[in-house]
């Protein structure tokens, strides 16, 4: 990185660490920060769609729809998260493979499992055998991301649920009134008023999902916590200008600091948030609220 | 092998007892519930006991996150902090990590580095940080008038605290703790995938699980599996603890009392 760097043997202290800092490994590393924001960043939105809409499956009038939001819901209850991941990943890539095969070669006359292998023809395989790295890495991040909002949905749609239980029954009754029919008074009056009941749930829910992204290890992706290990052992460091013995205990301290101070900057700017809904609701948060500025 | 002699194989495996070698080739549906059943003797061992000792050790810090001297409060917060806003997943990592370098310091660290300490370890300090939190906030809520009527008739210190305090504060917090446990159980499937390694392939129910399904390529046997071990053993924590909810709340009115309610669990 720097001009200095060329001669790693001969430096000390402070610029031997500067270079060490900035080799291409550890660019990787700074790299897969920001694989794990793009991962929040696309997670959040797309498990808060998988819960409204199993949210607002649950409080369907058509009974298997019912059936199906509330199953969806409670089916991640009871069963550890990981145990999720695990499965999921497994799980989807075989779902995603069986369809292709069953589209792209239809006349295959094979079982597709045969003892304990999942064989599907070359055309059906994702990706496809020939395309390069990079599709297989963004492949396996894609199954992630869509892992971990099948999972999140699942929690967000109880949180949104809840929610919308808690919006006071008189307000639909008055949109009744109006003569407004269940979907306008669905979009009109309960869609808008839940968020408010909804907010700390999801900030919660927001927290958890920090927290729960050094999981992406567990999923194939190449993240900080793969990164961390990689780089704090010995192993990969006997080759380089860069030897050093086993470093993973500060390694994985900086994922500790990393990781505590996200999650203060986020309990800082949801409670931010929150004092900015709460103003004016005629909740006891609201009522602390006004009396404190009186 | 009949299913019989399977058990008598693999029931106890994931401690050391019976057959050494997993099973191989073609996995039958009973050789995946023993084993992945066998697991779960790790996965209760791990939660009872940290659930167990991180009991105590989270009454403390509530009680020292409520107190006035800063030189009680400060690091009860600060621990609590820490394991609660960092993934647990790291915690692990960062454990094994120490636990090695010391081990080369001292051969006194040597268990440390094994998972029946070392993860014990992390685990009692996690769900002491989440419980202290719950108990504190239980703390916060108990009700003025109680603790008055407790000044009134000459109580002080201690006593006040165990035969007024505590037990309303237990009341109070006893449905967030029954989910704290829920995902402590949970949150112990984490332990083998984490720096801790299963010596000898002796691990808990999720290790077996996808252990399975690595071999198989077919994730829908033994998850579904490890799930319905799962169910069952939320299902007794729920019953265990709503026993001792009914005991804790059984002066009150019917309507007064608090309920168990039954929240999503979460990662932590």
């Amino acid at each position: 990185m720097f001009s200095y760097c060329t001669d790693p043997s001969t430096l000390e202290g402070l610029s031997w660490l500067s270079c060490y800092l900035t080799t291409g490994k550890h660019v990787n590393l700074y790299i897969s920060v920001i694989v794990v924001l793009t991962l929040l960043a696309i997670t959040a939105p797309t498990a808060l769609l998988f819960g409204f809409g199993a949210a607002s499956a649950a409080r369907s009038q058509f009974l298997p729809l019912r059936w199906f939001g509330k199953g969806y819901t409670s089916i991640v209850r009871g069963v550890p998260d990981i145990a999720f991941f695990l499965f999921f990943v497994i799980a989807l890539d075989q779902a995603f493979e069986w369809m292709r095969h069953k589209v792209k070669c239809p006349d295959w006359d094979q079982p597709i499992r045969q003892g304990i292998d999942f064989v599907v023809c070359d055309a059906a395989k994702l990706p496809l055998s020939s395309s390069p790295q990079w599709v297989h890495e963004t492949y396996g991040f894609f199954l992630a991301v869509l892992t971990f909002s099948i999972v999140f949905g699942a929690f967000a749609a109880n949180v949104l649920y809840g929610a919308m239980q808690a919006v006071p029954r008189a307000q639909i009754e008055t949109a009744e009134a109006y003569g407004m029919s269940n979907r306008q008074a669905f979009w009109r009056i309960l869609v808008p008023q839940m968020w408010v009941y909804a907010l700390p749930g999801l900030s919660n829910l927001w927290m958890v999902l920090i927290k729960a992204t050094p999981l992406l290890f567990l999923l194939g992706v190449e993240d900080i916590v793969y990164w961390a290990r990689e780089l704090g052992g010995t192993k990969a460091a006997k080759f380089t200008a860069y030897p050093h013995p086993n470093w993973h205990v500060w390694y994985f301290a900086a994922l500790l600091v990393f990781y505590l101070c996200f999650t203060k900057v986020s309990e800082v700017v949801l409670g931010r948030i929150m004092a900015r809904l709460t103003k004016g609701q005629a909740t006891a948060a609201g009522e602390a609220q006004r009396k404190a500025a009186a | 092998m009949s299913c019989v002699e399977t058990i008598q194989a693999y029931a106890f495996r994931s401690i050391g007892f019976g057959e050494r070698l997993l099973p191989k080739g073609e996995y039958t549906l009973c050789e995946h519930f023993t084993l992945i059943g066998s697991g779960m003797i790790w996965n209760i061992y791990f939660g009872f006991v940290a659930l167990l000792t991180g009991f105590f050790f989270a009454v403390a810090l509530a009680v020292g996150k409520n107190s006035a001297n800063p030189a009680w409060r400060k690091p009860a917060e600060w621990f609590i902090f820490i394991f609660r806003g960092s993934p647990l997943f790291i915690q692990f990592f960062f454990a094994y990590a120490c636990f090695l370098n010391l081990k080369g310091v001292s051969s006194f660290f040597d268990p440390f580095t094994s998972a029946w300490l070392g993860a014990l370890i992390v685990l009692f300090c996690n769900t002491a940080a989440y419980s202290g939190e719950i108990f504190y906030g239980a703390l916060l809520s108990v009700p003025k008038g109680d603790i008055e009527a407790a000044d009134a008739y000459g109580m002080t210190g201690w006593k006040r605290f165990r035969r007024i305090t505590f037990p309303t504060m237990m009341r109070l917090a006893w449905p967030a703790y029954t989910n704290e446990a829920i995902f402590l159980f949970h949150a112990t499937t984490l332990v083998f995938f984490s720096g801790f390694p299963a010596w000898r392939q002796k691990g808990d129910a999720l290790y077996y699980a996808s252990y399975f399904a690595d071999k198989t390529f077919n994730p829908f046997v033994p998850y579904p599996i490890l799930a319905f071990y799962f169910i069952l053993l939320t299902l007794v924590i729920i019953l265990l603890f709503g026993f001792v909810n009914r005991q804790l709340n059984r002066h009150l009115p019917q309507e007064r009392r608090e309920k168990i309610r039954w929240r999503a669990n979460l990662i932590r």
